[in-house]
């Protein structure tokens, strides 16, 4: 299918394949079974002006959208979801300050941050608080210039490995969900350490883990927007964060149908390819067509966003929940396709089923999905009366 | 600095195919990619480049689509682009590509010029060292190790069949690297942007000042009379064991054959 990109969106899609080609593929089963940190293709990212792509031109980077930078995770999912979570997740981090941060806030942190010299991280769940956001636990209590910040963030994606940390704790527990707000930390700053690294199922190049805040000590200017908006800040991150999450299913589906295909059209028994057997043709055309749905799902739910709609929330969680699961789909049923070597960590697909599931699961379970969906659609008939 | 890379536009294949009628490579439905071995010369220059200050022209001369391969070297971070294009060029040997490059560079002016060791379609690895033949300066080849570059000579390590030498030229001078050299770079995206918008100047025999009978099919002593893939070479046979084993084995090998 032909998506009409800009020449630049080409010369973005084509630069990441390349990279995902030249620099993922060759060591992604090294990254999965040492569960190492992809430091080296962070930094080949970093000079390839990738972490610049969302961020705008007066803070150093390339003033793109949602748009260019689902189509940047698709075709680093393609390769590896480990690495494009790393990815993903620095961009989660960085949402709240582009949209919510101060000027001086840009100004110090964005342009680090466009030319991948400091990563970024997100901390919002915590051991009894997730998707029930209410539940957190993290305080920051005002004392003269500083917050103090108490309470530890768990499974942190780039926990440990990034520089800057945008933190939700809650400043009045009297206020409920109005009385969070949120912060920026950097690595370094006294009483902020980390805790255990997280063993996972898959995505293990990624890392987990948690942040743990003793006493830490922030300047009172590192709060993002005012006290109180931590959930909203939060909300609005994750409007837009989503869409990634369904660019990374759309990904790792066309990766695994890709490898399965290949693999079909080699794999002889009764005399035969088994690509020709028709138990195997409907499997594919049955995956190909997920795959096309849950693109142009995800294709517009991301061009919604940047046509500057204040209303993304619905459109931006279908696209995350339908392509996630197809993602999960798909590669279960790629793998099935291979047969016995699917199951084989010769082939990259094992590892492509064991990734997938987590995406549907993190930013929110597709079972939230659903009830945000839900929620809309009912806030919306209520209004239409 | 000024640092000067020739480059040459490839098809993207080390099998290709052969006309054999006009004895020369078929090009059509074959991509094309900038030789492998220049893409180590490009980011020799770049990196040079980043230490010392200066500016990186990539040098090519080929039919007009040649561009391309141009287009991507800036994308890398080369600043300036010079492509040698006509009719008159077409056919040349090793020579009168030599002569129309250094024809080029002596416009364009460079302290250091680097080549790729050779290309993956001729194989010749001259063009290189026939430049700086054209230019009279010192040329170092095979370059597997840049120990230090400086402003007035250049210090590098040369690789030879057994061990490698260690080579200080002055400057300007022409080097030819080799792929142990550094792992290329990929582009950035503000790169390929600035290759969209980029000037690629063009030249021909006339800008150069060059007569018409030195370059192209008039200015190459070279007739190909026949090209051709080698047949396979011989059947080989490994020894193993200790060295009396081995020996009792060539021994036997011999007797057998009737060379003993």
């Amino acid at each position: 299918m032909d998506y009409f990109l800009s020449e630049e969106q080409l010369m973005i899609k084509e630069l990441c394949a390349q990279i995902a080609q030249e620099k993922v593929v060759p060591v992604r089963a090294e990254l999965d079974e040492k569960e190492e940190f992809p430091w080296e293709i962070m930094k080949v990212m970093a000079a390839s002006d990738l972490f610049g792509l969302f961020i705008p031109e007066e803070y150093g980077g390339l003033g793109k959208g949602s748009f260019e930078l689902t189509i940047a995770v698709e075709e680093l999912s393609k390769a590896c979801l480990g690495v494009s979570t790393t990815y993903a997740a620095n961009a989660l981090g960085t949402y709240p300050i582009l949209l919510f941060g101060t000027d001086e806030q840009k100004k110090k942190y964005l342009p680090d941050i466009a030319a991948g010299k400091r990563l970024v991280a997100f901390g919002l769940t915590e051991a009894n608080a997730g998707s029930d956001a209410g539940g957190t636990q993290t305080t920051a209590r005002l004392e003269g210039d500083h917050y103090v910040i108490n309470g530890t963030k768990q499974w942190i994606t780039n926990g440990g490995e990034a520089e800057i940390y945008t933190v939700i704790a809650i400043t009045d527990r009297s206020k409920g969900p109005r009385g969070a707000s949120a912060f920026i930390v950097e690595k370094g700053t006294p009483g902020f350490s980390f805790g255990k690294k997280e063993k996972k199922m898959g995505i293990r190049a990624s890392a987990t883990r948690e942040l743990v805040f003793e006493d830490c000590r922030v300047p009172k200017e590192n709060i993002i927007a005012r006290e109180g908006m931590g959930f909203l800040v939060a909300m609005k991150t994750l409007d837009s964060s989503r869409v990634g999450v369904g660019a990374q299913g759309l990904g790792v589906a066309q990766g695994a149908l890709d490898e399965a295909v290949k693999f079909a059209r080699q794999r002889v028994q009764f005399g035969h390819p088994v690509i020709g057997f028709q138990a195997i043709q409907h499997m594919i055309a049955d995956m190909a067509t997920d795959i096309e749905a849950a693109r142009a799902l995800v294709y517009a739910a991301a061009r919604y966003a940047d046509s500057g709609a204040k209303d993304v929330t619905k459109v931006s969680s279908m696209a995350k929940l339908f392509a996630t699961d197809v993602a999960m789909c798909v590669t279960t049923n790629a793998l099935q396709v291979m047969g016995g070597s699917g199951y084989m960590r010769e082939y990259p697909v094992e590892k492509m089923m064991r990734d997938a599931k987590i995406l549907q699961i993190y930013e929110g379970t597709n079972q939230i999905q659903r009830n945000v969906i839900a929620q809309n659609i009912i806030k919306e008939a209520a209004k239409a009366r | 600095m000024r640092i000067a890379v020739c480059i040459k536009q490839v098809p993207d294949t080390a099998e290709v195919k052969i006309n054999r009628e006009t004895g020369t490579l078929v090009r059509e439905g074959v991509p094309s990619i900038i030789n492998p071995y220049d893409t180590h010369a490009i980011e020799a220059a770049l990196s040079i480049k980043e230490q010392l200050g200066g500016t990186v022209c990539a040098v090519t001369m080929g039919p007009p689509q040649a561009e391309a391969s141009l287009r991507e070297a800036i994308s890398l971070g080369v600043d300036e682009a010079f492509l040698v294009t006509g009719r008159e060029f077409a056919g040349a040997d090793t020579l009168a590509t030599a002569c129309a490059l250094s024809g080029v560079i002596k416009k364009i002016g460079a302290d250091l010029i680097i080549c790729g060791k050779q290309a993956i379609d001729g194989d010749t690895a001259q063009v290189g060292p026939e430049v700086a033949e054209f230019l009279d300066i010192p040329h170092v080849s095979y370059v597997k190790k840049i120990i230090e570059a400086g402003a007035a000579s250049i210090k590098v390590e040369r690789m030879m069949d057994e061990g490698s030498d260690i080579v200080e030229a002055s400057l300007p001078a022409l080097i030819t690297v080799v792929r142990e050299l550094n792992t290329p770079r990929l582009p950035s995206l503000k790169g390929k942007m600035n290759a969209k918008k980029a000037e690629i100047k063009k030249m021909g025999a006339a800008e150069l000042e060059l007569p018409v009978d030195v370059v192209g099919f008039n200015g190459s002593p070279t007739q190909v009379k026949k090209i051709f893939t080698p047949g396979p070479r011989g059947g080989r046979k490994k020894l193993e064991g200790s060295l009396e084993e081995q020996i009792d084995a060539l021994v036997n090998e011999l007797v057998e054959k009737k060379c003993l």
